[in-house]
């Protein structure tokens, strides 16, 4: 079975959740999705601070021109996703933090102009600064969901030693399979862009994690590591298929045995922790020069013909479910990324984001909350061993203190308490108010 | 088509796994229906008289500190788990009438005053147990030899109250006790009916093996320390309905392993202690409700670590 030694031995978690995955994209190869006649481009796509606009109104931009950025050290750039004439401004909710943040609206010229690429000739000589600052220009942003822009967590600071890189293929939210259909047909590609962040930060170890609901993948990837001759560098974990089994705390305790602190980051244990589609989007910034414009997106649940596509951002959520057959029966909820963590929509004229790795349409019913019986069930699945039902009774009360002493902070939303209370308590949503609110009182730096 | 409709915005997560409470309660419910079966063959119809005065009072009562409080009744279980818990704890003489004040002391005053589901401090069943034998103590202690003895009627010793079965290992008495051909309170006579509905409710993970394994172990081991018949023990007296189905309960039982543990330990101590050294021959339901009473104490010292949590250097400096 597993001569090459590539794969090492299945690890599991005794938290989480095995949740209904309904992959019914799974073998649904990535079709692209049609240019839609106007983009919305969020100037807000990333973790950290807001660009600002580049391009005015009346302009006529191309594909792939950099349209908004911001001198902000956390920051990424976006650019345009097709070629057009930029019609005006708007608003639009940022779903992480449902604030709302400016967006560029252009109108199609149905002509899908590229600027001038500029591919590296020999991206073997690059400079790890050079590097960096294509993955900057164009503006990577983590594809897992947290958009966290890529070229800091590539830079970590001088004092933090790297010795592991870990490659996030679980993909354990339901339904998704983009990560998955992305390592099957670019996973040339994403081992390409493994190798350049390898020379960024030369790490003793490299683990490409998967679920192992994903065997095809996990053969496929094996296939071209030792195809690459890296079988002795390269090694891929096989995980339990369980939620949230690709959280970047719950990797570095499943595969290295090491916990991050609290408050800190997956570097503060030695470990770098990208997506799939991140690497993959690494190897076309730094070899073919190209930005980050598209993704691919799970388009999936109630609609009449689920489907993985190659969507440019900025198209509306309207375009690629009508490309799916539209909505069937009687399904009254549209989500943005993952059924556990993503965002339900009241409109379908958001826009597609880099974040965005599905959209999901689902018949869901409010549950009338009760009483928590103290059944223990939200402990039991917590990664991060708190007491869910006390942080959501403090949130609740008010008593925000109790809850950073009872720390809160570690959270990291996965959902899973939520999912499993017998009671339909919304602990999670009482645990990011509670967030939020210590958040703003927190003295500022 | 032109998608237009009015769409559900709601936190995430939007899955939920559908394990509802009435869902556990209706489970509960299940496993008791085997020691119910076993009470009415050994006790005859007057058991189920006892179980459904208490189930029915149980849950008017419920509707009615509902209504008194403005909240809304919701048909989750609870009221019947509670109200069947409390039948089965029943002598099988006991007039219903008093069935009826224990049900609605449960619901009432035990569950309902404190706040309703989840709020109550002390198992309903067993506290109103427990004010039934302070407010009727010759009801509460008359014991009569099950039918399968063919002794019909006739008054007899529980095991637990004759002083001659404590140091004697008699493996007919085991069988009868197993098998639940003995005097004693409906429901706890029949072990074997009370594992396989525990042993259902474990399998299903509705309960943690903790509580049980423990008070159960505890009892084995400290009664085989003060040299006598552990066996008799663990099938004596209530220690087997209560260990799988009071002290399992979740509101009133701790929520962290480590509390668990500690919990199902504590109650084996003094259960053997209250059977050997108290003045009543049973200590099954003082342990409990005792215990009860430390559960937010122990929650608060047993909680597990939490993931990430060092000392950082920046902390310390």
């Amino acid at each position: 079975m597993n001569k090459s030694g590539v794969i090492l031995k299945k690890k599991s978690s005794p938290h989480g959740v095995k949740v209904p995955e309904r992959k019914l994209t799974a073998g649904r190869p990535i079709e692209r999705a049609p240019l839609p006649e106007k983009a919305v481009i969020s100037l807000h796509q990333n973790l950290g601070a807001p660009g600002e606009a580049l391009v005015r109104r009346g302009d006529r931009v191309l594909t792939g021109q950099r349209i908004g950025d911001s001198d902000k050290f956390v920051s990424a750039p976006v650019h345009a996703t097709l070629s057009g004439e930029v019609t005006g401004t708007t608003m639009v909710i940022n779903p992480p933090t449902a604030q709302p943040v400016e967006a560029l609206v252009i109108g199609s010229d149905g002509t899908d102009e590229w600027v001038q690429l500029e591919p590296a000739d020999r991206p073997e000589d690059l400079s790890a600064e050079e590097i960096l600052d294509r993955i900057r220009q164009a503006g990577i942003v983590g594809l897992g969901g947290a958009a966290f822009p890529s070229h800091i967590k590539l830079a970590p600071p001088k004092k933090a030693t790297i010795d592991t890189i870990i490659l996030n293929g679980c993909e354990c939210e339901p339904y998704a399979t983009s990560d998955h259909r992305v390592m099957l047909e670019y996973g040339d590609r994403v081992l390409s862009g493994l190798n350049i962040i390898r020379r960024l930060l030369s790490p003793q170890s490299v683990y490409i994690a998967i679920e192992d609901n994903k065997e095809d993948a996990i053969a496929h990837m094996e296939d071209l590591i030792i195809g690459m001759g890296l079988e002795e560098t390269i090694k891929i974990v096989p995980l339990e298929s369980k939620y949230p089994m690709g959280a970047e705390r719950v990797l570095t305790k499943l595969l290295l045995n090491r916990e991050v602190p609290i408050g800190g980051l997956p570097l503060d244990v030695g470990a770098v922790i990208h997506n799939v589609g991140t690497t993959k989007a690494i190897h076309e910034a730094v070899v073919e020069g190209r930005p980050l414009i598209e993704r691919v997106v799970t388009v999936t649940g109630a609609v009449k013909d689920p489907k993985n596509l190659m969507v440019r951002f900025g198209t509306p959520l309207r375009t690629l479910i009508e490309f799916c057959g539209g909505i069937v029966g009687s399904a009254n909820k549209v989500i943005l990324g993952g059924p556990m963590m993503g965002f339900a929509q009241f409109d379908l004229d958001f826009p597609t984001v880099k974040g965005t790795n599905s959209v999901i349409v689902k018949d869901d019913s409010a549950l009338a909350e009760q009483q928590c019986i103290r059944c223990g069930r939200c402990i039991e699945v917590c990664p991060m061993r708190l007491m869910p039902t006390a942080l959501a009774r403090y949130a609740q009360a008010g008593h925000y203190d109790l809850c950073k002493e009872a720390y809160v902070d570690n959270c990291f939303e996965c959902g899973v308490c939520t999912y499993a209370c017998p009671a339909n308590i919304p602990i999670v949503q009482h645990i990011k108010v509670a967030k939020r609110e210590l958040a703003r009182r927190a003295p500022r730096k | 088509m032109k998608l237009q409709r009015a769409f559900l915005v709601s936190p995430s997560p939007h899955l939920w796994r559908g394990i509802s409470i009435s869902r556990i309660m209706y489970l509960v419910v299940l496993a008791l229906l085997l020691p119910t079966g076993a009470a009415i063959y050994f006790f005859g119809l007057r058991a189920l008289a006892i179980l459904a005065v208490s189930v029915a009072v149980s849950l008017l009562t419920e509707y009615l500190c509902k209504k008194m409080r403005r909240r809304a009744f919701v048909m989750d279980g609870s009221a019947v788990v509670t109200g069947m818990l409390l039948g089965l704890t029943m002598p099988p003489t006991v007039p219903l009438w008093m069935v009826a004040v224990g049900a609605v002391f449960a619901i009432a005053i035990v569950k309902e005053a404190f706040g309703g589901l989840g709020h109550n401090i002390f198992n309903p069943a067993l506290a109103a147990r427990a004010f039934m034998a302070v407010s009727f103590p010759l009801p509460m202690t008359t014991w009569v030899a099950p039918r399968g003895l063919g002794l019909d009627g006739l008054t007899s010793a529980t095991p637990l109250s004759g002083d001659s079965v404590w140091q004697q290992f008699d493996p007919a008495a085991h069988q009868a006790m197993f098998l639940g051909n003995t005097s004693g309170s409906l429901g706890e006579t029949s072990a074997l009916a009370l594992l396989i509905g525990g042993c259902l409710l474990l399998g299903l993970r509705m309960i943690d093996w903790r509580i049980p394994v423990f008070y159960i172990g505890v009892v084995a081991v400290f009664t085989l320390a003060l040299g006598q018949d552990p066996i008799f023990h663990i099938l004596a007296g209530g220690l087997m309905i209560c260990a799988f189905f009071m002290a399992t309960d979740y509101v009133t039982s701790p929520l962290t392993n480590r509390g668990k543990i500690i919990f199902g330990i504590s109650l084996g101590v003094l259960t053997v202690l209250i059977r050997q050294f108290g003045g009543m021959p049973e200590g099954v339901l003082y342990s409990i409700l005792i215990m009860n009473a430390f559960t937010p104490l122990i929650d608060r010292y047993t909680g597990e670590k939490p993931y990430g949590l060092v000392k950082r250097a920046k902390d310390a400096g």
